[in-house]
C-alpha cells in the first residue's frame, strides 16, 4: 500500500541533495534516517548445521552481547522509532535470555519478528507467543518433504518444523509465517509448500537462496536452474497477495514484468544486519569486512553507525549499472544482489550471478576463466562437525508445467511483512 | 475507494506510530503490521495535527493545502482511514 498525495508531491524543503519528488524507491535510494528492516541477530549458536546457512552459524561466540547490552540496543532501536526487528541467528531461542530481550522489546514499541528451526516452540511457549499481539513468528522450512528438507537442514529438522507449527497452530496464533529458501531441489514443491502453510494458518514467505556464509559453498548445487527461475516467477505472478518474498526476487523482473515491493538493493539504504556481537553490517547476506559499517559498541551506538559509517554513505549515492547500465531491464532489476555478485566473484556493478538474461552465468564463467579469486567471510562459527556441503544428486525433482495465462504481479515486500502489499505508483 | 469526511474530526489510530523522514514519514500500525509512506512533508504536517483540528478540512488548510491540491489530500488521507491508520474522533 502506498500512500501519497497523487501526481506531483510538493517539495521537500529539506535535504536537496536528493530528489524532492518521484518514485518511492528512487527515494529510498538515499537511505532513511533510520533502517525499515533491520535484521539482529542473537547468537551464532544453533542446533542444526544447514548447509546453507547465510551466517555461517553453529557455536556461540563468546564476545555476544550481554543481556543488558542488548537491552540497550532496543532502548535506542525505540529511540530511533525502528518499528519492528527481525530477530534470528543463528538458532536465537537457544539464548537463555532470548524470551526476556523478546519481551523487553515488545514492551517498549519495538515489535519483533524472529526466525526459528522450531525447536523451543513447545506446547505451553506457543500459547504465551501468540498472547503477544507485538510478535511474530517464522518457521524456517526448506522442503514440503522430509526428504527435501532434511538433505539441507539436517536429519530431524522437518518433523521439529512441524511439530512447532502444530503447537502454534493448536495456540490459536494466526498468520505466523512459514519461511522457505528456494533451491533446485523445493521449487517443484511451491504448491505443496503452499497446502502445508494454508493446512497450519500460516502463510508463505519465499525467499531467495544466497551464496552468503555456508551458501556460498552449496550455491552451485543447491540454486535455482535458469528454467525453475521462470517457473518460481510465473508462481509467484499466480499467487499473487498469497507468499511474502521478502523483496527478494527483483532480479526477476527482467521477465519482462516489474513485481511489486520495493525492487531495489536495501543494503545501508533501508536494510541492515546487527551480528551477535554487535557488528552491523550493510545486510545480512553480506557478513563480510566490506560490508562492515562500526558496532553498536562504539561511542554513539547503532544510530551513529547508521547514519554517519562512510560505507552507508557511500551506499546511498546513486549507483553507475555498470554492464548493466545499457539492459532495458535495469530500472527494475538494478542489477540484483549485491551480495550474490560479491560472494561469487563477480563486480558489484553489473549483472547479478542469476541474471535472467544469463549475462551473470557469462560473467562467471569469465571469472573462472581468469581465475579471479572469490572473496571469503572471515567470520565462521559453523560446527567443527559441520556436514561438507552434499555432493550428488539431491531428491528426485519433479517438473511442472508453466502458466502462460497469468499477468498479475505478486506481492512481494521489503524483507518484511508491512510492506505487503506495498506497490511503488 | 470510499472518500473520507473532509468535515469529521480525525486523529492517528493509537497503535499507530509516524517517523518523520527526508522524503515525508513512514506510518507503522502496530496492530495490523503495515507500514504506509507519506510521500510528501504536507501531508505529514496534516496527519500529525489532524487530532487539534475540528475537522480533516481545517487541519489541511491549516497545513497550507490550498483548494485545487484538497482532493489529492482526501484521496491519501481516504486511504489511511481504509487501513485503519486514522480513526474518527467523537
Ligand atoms: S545485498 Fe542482496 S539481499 Fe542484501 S539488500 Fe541488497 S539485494 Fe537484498
Ligand atoms: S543485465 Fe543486469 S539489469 Fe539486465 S537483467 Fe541482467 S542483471 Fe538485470
Amino acid at each position: 500500500m502506498t500512500l501519497v498525495a497523487q501526481p506531483a508531491a510538493p517539495p521537500a524543503p529539506e535535504a536537496p541533495a536528493r530528489p524532492a519528488t518521484g518514485r518511492l524507491v528512487d527515494l529510498f535510494e538515499y537511505g532513511l534516517d533510520a533502517p525499515i528492516c533491520l535484521t539482529w541477530e542473537l547468537t551464532y549458536a544453533c542446533n542444526l548445521s544447514c548447509v546453507h546457512c547465510l551466517s555461517s552459524s553453529g557455536r556461540r561466540d563468546p564476545r555476544e552481547l550481554t543481556t543488558e547490552e542488548a537491552k540497550a540496543v532496543v532502548d535506542e532501536l525505540e529511540r530511533m522509532q525502528v518499528f519492528y526487528v527481525n530477530i534470528g541467528g543463528g538458532e536465537p531461542t537457544v539464548r537463555s535470555d532470548f524470551w526476556e530481550i523478546v519481551d523487553y522489546a515488545t514492551s517498549h514499541h519495538v515489535g519483533v519478528k524472529f526466525s526459528t528451526n522450531g525447536v523451543k516452540i513447545t506446547p505451553e511457549r506457543a500459547r504465551e507467543l501468540a498472547r503477544n499481539d507485538y510478535l511474530d513468528i517464522q518457521i524456517s522450512l526448506d522442503g514440503a518433504t522430509a526428504e527435501v528438507n532434511d538433505h539441507v537442514r539436517g536429519p530431524g529438522s522437518y518433523d521439529t518444523a512441524i511439530r512447532a507449527m502444530q503447537n502454534l497452530r493448536d495456540a490459536g496464533m494466526k498468520n505466523f509465517k512459514l519461511s522457505v529458501v528456494c533451491t533446485r531441489y523445493n521449487i517443484p514443491q511451491l504448491d505443496e509448500f503452499k497446502s502445508l502453510a494454508d493446512r497450519y494458518g500460516a502463510q508463505l514467505r519465499l525467499t531467495r537462496l544466497r551464496p552468503s556464509g555456508r551458501g556460498a559453498d552449496s550455491w552451485d548445487d543447491l540454486h535455482p536452474l535458469p528454467e525453475q527461475q521462470r517457473e518460481l516467477f510465473d508462481w509467484l505472478v499466480a499467487h499473487d497477495g498469497e507468499v511474502l518474498t521478502g523483496d527478494s526476487f527483483f532480479h526477476l523482473s527482467a521477465y519482462g514484468q516489474q513485481l511489486a515491493g520495493l525492487n531495489l538493493c536495501g543494503a545501508g539504504r533501508v536494510v541492515c544486519l546487527i551480528d551477535p556481537v554487535g557488528d552491523v553490517y550493510a545486510c545480512p547476506f553480506a557478513i563480510h569486512e566490506e560490508f562492515l559499517a562500526g558496532n553498536v559498541r562504539m561511542p554513539g551506538g547503532f544510530s551513529s553507525v547508521w547514519r554517519e559509517s562512510e560505507l552507508f554513505q557511500r551506499l546511498r549515492r546513486p549507483q553507475s549499472g555498470g554492464a548493466c547500465a545499457s539492459c532495458g531491464f535495469f530500472d527494475s532489476c538494478k542489477g540484483g544482489c549485491m551480495a550474490a555478485k560479491f560472494f561469487t566473484g563477480l563486480p558489484l556493478e553489473g549483472p547479478d550471478p542469476e541474471c535472467v538474461r544469463g549475462l551473470g552465468e557469462a560473467a562467471l564463467e569469465e571469472r573462472r576463466a581468469r581465475d579471479v579469486a572469490v572473496p571469503r567471510a572471515a567470520v565462521d562459527h559453523s560446527h567443527r562437525t559441520t556436514r561438507a556441503p552434499r555432493s550428488g544428486p539431491g531428491p528426485v525433482r519433479l517438473t511442472l508445467s508453466r502458466r502462460e495465462d497469468i499477468v498479475r504481479p505478486p506481492v512481494n515486500a521489503c524483507e518484511e511483512d508491512p510492506l505487503a502489499g506495498f506497490r511503488p505508483e | 475507494m470510499p472518500a473520507i469526511d473532509l468535515d469529521r474530526a480525525w486523529k492517528l489510530h493509537p497503535q499507530v506510530s509516524v517517523r518523520p523522514e527526508p522524503f515525508g514519514a513512514l506510518v507503522y500500525h502496530f496492530g495490523t503490521r503495515t507500514l504506509s509512506f507519506l510521500k510528501d512533508r504536507t501531508l505529514l504536517a496534516v496527519v500529525d495535527s489532524l487530532a487539534d483540528h475540528p475537522s480533516a478540512r481545517a487541519a489541511c488548510a491549516a497545513a497550507g493545502v490550498t483548494e485545487p491540491e484538497l482532493p489529492r489530500y482526501a484521496q491519501a488521507l481516504a486511504t489511511l482511514a481504509r487501513s485503519s491508520m486514522l480513526v474518527e474522533r467523537s
